[in-house]
């Protein structure tokens, strides 16, 4: 059971620096050395084989909103996407911070998951910024990192013990990186474009001042803090030249913060909405930078499924969020790796190795004896994203129609192929 | 010219042609103001409805009279008779006036975009009455009518807008005319409220009163909008007054026929000394009855079926 062959492809495994056509064995569920006899075969000539790719910042909703998105089909487009983990946000209702939801999305991701699901807990109780929340029993009821990602602690005293408790149990703490005085109501980045469709501005200065005040509070615990979906060149320079120093900080980046401009929200279409805002070209530019010199060492989607009423409304009323499982491999490659910003041994880095350091997962690699988490993608495969055949319970996308170049093929979790689903019914 | 819009949105949409257009036929309609008969038949029949979601006196009654003087029957939805405060959303409350089988709808909203987010999803004729922060086309017709009334063109003149121009609709629909038409804009105020950015616009940013003013034709002064302000921009309207406000010290030093422009509601003593609002080179109540003709005639163009020639 669970035994496979992946024959003929081309093995990139940043891990183990192997990039060479090669056969991947799996027995029992986990990388083998030597192939098992009458294992069923994928055939991966003239394709790509991977470590399983890791989504570390997604929303799947469950508990509270599962209108929007559950943990099957927010876990089906991660299949569908080439994502064999990913790491569910806390801000469900209730919120991820207790061990009683904790344990019931581990529940339903073993009952109905199609990928591993990776919970994140809550810094602070109900998210507000005000009280720790139980981080050592979070952290022995399974979660992988705290954060209060769609809200950012305000208080400085609170996110300095936070990150001195986590450490005690070597607990990675992730931030959404936002002032809440200076974004105030901010829905748009401000800038050019804000000003011309009257719309209030989230300024980046609202991000760059918490990711300066992430670095000092980092330097002064020595522990580690993630900035989340880096949206703004400042963040970008403030991150490189922590990491200069050597202070234990690290930053994502979500595809559509490096192929969108704030000029997109010019007709008022809410699925361009997201916080952090789009900005500018030259923030673009600085991102990319970033993820090319290493600055940046993970891409993420910050999938944020919204219901169709909630998004067709006036901009500044619609919840910031758009989906991303499902485009994000493609546009990564498309924007990276076709350009030649990036190696492809690279990219698939930031979706491996880049997650798996950080949150401390024997994943993201095709060592011997590893999970048998593997994706199998053609990274020239032309195809359209078709929003209205999605998995996910939500539509908004700003990505629907466009043509896209990168493909995952086969998605295979613990030696299951997920992905294409009619194979995961027979295996 | 052949007007082919059904909804009126934003001047930033429209070709200089079609501004000159709208301006044209409310000169015919002025006319028609004059009359003891105040009433043409060119939207009999037609149902506008006036959906304020924010609330206006001025826009809005100037709206409902045009609609009546046009013959069209008219309807008033205002902020708190409309189900919006019932949680319904702006879709559903356009569907179901759709499903009225309403020919107009003016909106009035609080978030920019929102005659847009109509005008996509209707098949009746959306009038933009001001979305948030972003557009308020129809002042800046009327706007632009009363200088060409009074200055006889629009091409070369010095206009300075004053005051709250970050949080302003009327002062975007302005800058976008007034440059579509050959002006000169200076926009002045604390720099908080008139960011740099606005020179992107074509327009010269002044943090100085008396310099901005020095040269202008016209001087259009903005109410400080408290509603839309976060707290911080700046001390308080004393100081505001007091750095910012038209006194008759700094109007004098104007040129002799330059224009005092508000789209109201004025705060007497604040952005304006209350005398000078009362004066005569202030067309402020002209203003207003320059709004009638100009919104007959947007109402008239978008919505009604003949030829301009007919109506009046």
């Amino acid at each position: 059971m669970n035994n496979l062959t992946i024959r003929g492809g081309r093995v990139i495994d940043p891990a183990n620096q192997v990039d060479a056509v090669r056969d991947v064995f799996v027995r029992d569920g986990k990388i083998a050395a030597e192939p098992v006899a009458d294992a069923p075969v994928v055939e991966a000539k003239g394709l790509v084989v991977t470590p399983g790719l890791i989504d570390l910042h997604v929303h799947l909703r469950e508990p509270g909103r599962g209108d929007k998105e559950t943990i099957e089909t927010g876990t089906r487009c991660a299949a569908f996407g080439g994502f064999t983990s990913v790491v569910c946000m806390p801000n469900t209702s209730p919120a991820a911070d207790n061990t009683g939801t904790i344990a019931f999305i581990k529940q339903r991701a073993a009952a109905v998951g199609c990928v591993n699901v990776l919970p994140a807990g809550a810094i602070t109780k109900n998210l507000e910024g005000t009280e720790l929340a139980p981080i050592g029993s979070l952290k022995r009821a399974g979660v992988v990192a705290i954060t209060d990602d769609g809200r950012c602690v305000q208080n400085n005293e609170i996110m300095r013990r936070a990150l001195e408790y986590a450490k005690m149990f070597e607990l990675p703490l992730m931030d959404h990186c936002q002032d809440n005085n200076l974004v105030s109501d901010g829905v748009m980045h401000e800038g050019y474009w804000s000003h011309l469709l009257g719309m209030k501005g989230w300024p980046s200065i609202g991000e760059e001042i918490i990711v300066a005040r992430n670095i000092m509070l980092a330097e002064l615990t020595d522990w580690h803090v993630h900035c989340q979906h880096l949206s703004s060149a400042g963040s970008v320079r403030l991150v490189r030249e922590a990491k200069k120093r050597g202070v234990k900080i690290s930053a994502e980046a979500c595809p559509h913060h490096f192929t969108l401009t704030d000029k997109s929200c010019k007709g008022y279409d809410t699925n361009f909405k997201m916080s952090p805002p789009l900005r500018e070209p030259r923030d673009v530019e600085a991102i990319l930078e970033g993820l090319a010199d290493g600055t940046i060492e993970v891409i993420c989607s910050d999938h944020a499924p919204h219901c169709a009423f909630e998004k067709e409304v006036e901009f500044d009323k619609a919840p910031f969020g758009i989906l991303g499982l499902e485009t994000e491999l493609a546009l990564s490659l498309m924007a990276l790796v076709h350009k030649k910003l990036l190696t492809l041994p690279q990219l698939i880095g930031k979706f491996t190795t880049g997650p798996a350091r950080l949150l401390r997962l024997n994943k993201g690699t095709l060592s011997v004896g590893a999970d048998a988490d593997i994706t199998v993608m053609d990274p020239a495969r032309e195809w359209v994203y078709d929003v209205n055949q999605t998995s996910s319970k939500s539509r908004n996308t700003p990505f629907h129609g466009w043509q896209l170049k990168g493909k995952a093929v086969t998605t295979i979790v613990g030696g299951r192929v997920v992905w294409p689903v009619q194979r995961a019914c027979v295996g | 010219m052949n007007w082919t819009r059904k909804d009126l949105i934003a001047i930033e949409d429209l070709q200089p042609e079609e501004i000159v257009h709208v301006l044209d036929t409310a000169l015919t309609f002025e006319e028609v103001g004059q009359r003891d008969v105040k009433k043409v038949p060119a939207l009999r029949g037609k149902t506008q409805v006036n959906l304020f979601i924010e609330p206006s006196t001025r826009t809005r009654t100037s709206f409902e009279l045009a609609a009546h003087r046009l013959s069209a029957d008219v309807v008033n939805i205002t902020p708190t008779a409309s189900s919006i405060t019932k949680g319904e959303t702006l879709k559903d409350t356009a569907l179901n006036l759709q499903a009225l089988h309403a020919d107009i709808i003016v909106i009035r909203h609080s978030s920019a975009g929102a005659a847009k987010f109509l005008a996509d999803r209707l098949n009746v004729s959306v009038i933009n009455a001001g979305d948030g922060a972003h557009e308020h086309p129809t002042q800046a017709l009327l706007d632009a009518f009363t200088i060409r009334q009074k200055k006889g063109r629009i091409a070369g003149l010095n206009v300075t807008i004053l005051g709250d121009i970050l949080y302003s609709r009327v002062a975007r629909s302005n800058i976008h005319l007034l440059t579509k038409l050959g002006a000169r804009v200076t926009l002045a105020g604390p720099s908080t409220l008139v960011p740099r950015v606005f020179e992107q616009l074509g327009c010269r940013v002044c943090y100085d009163i008396e310099e901005a003013i020095a040269d202008a034709d016209v001087i259009n002064l903005l109410r400080i909008q408290h509603e839309r302000q976060r707290q911080t921009m700046f001390p308080s309207i004393g100081e505001y007054a007091a750095i910012f406000g038209l006194t008759k010290e700094r109007f004098a030093r104007t040129k002799p026929d330059a224009l005092i422009m508000h789209p109201g509601p004025i705060n007497r003593g604040v952005e304006i000394d209350s005398d000078l609002a009362d004066c005569k080179r202030s067309v402020i109540l002209q203003q207003v009855s320059h709004g009638l003709a100009v919104r007959m005639a947007v109402l008239y163009l978008c919505a009604g079926a003949q030829p301009a020639e007919e109506a009046a």
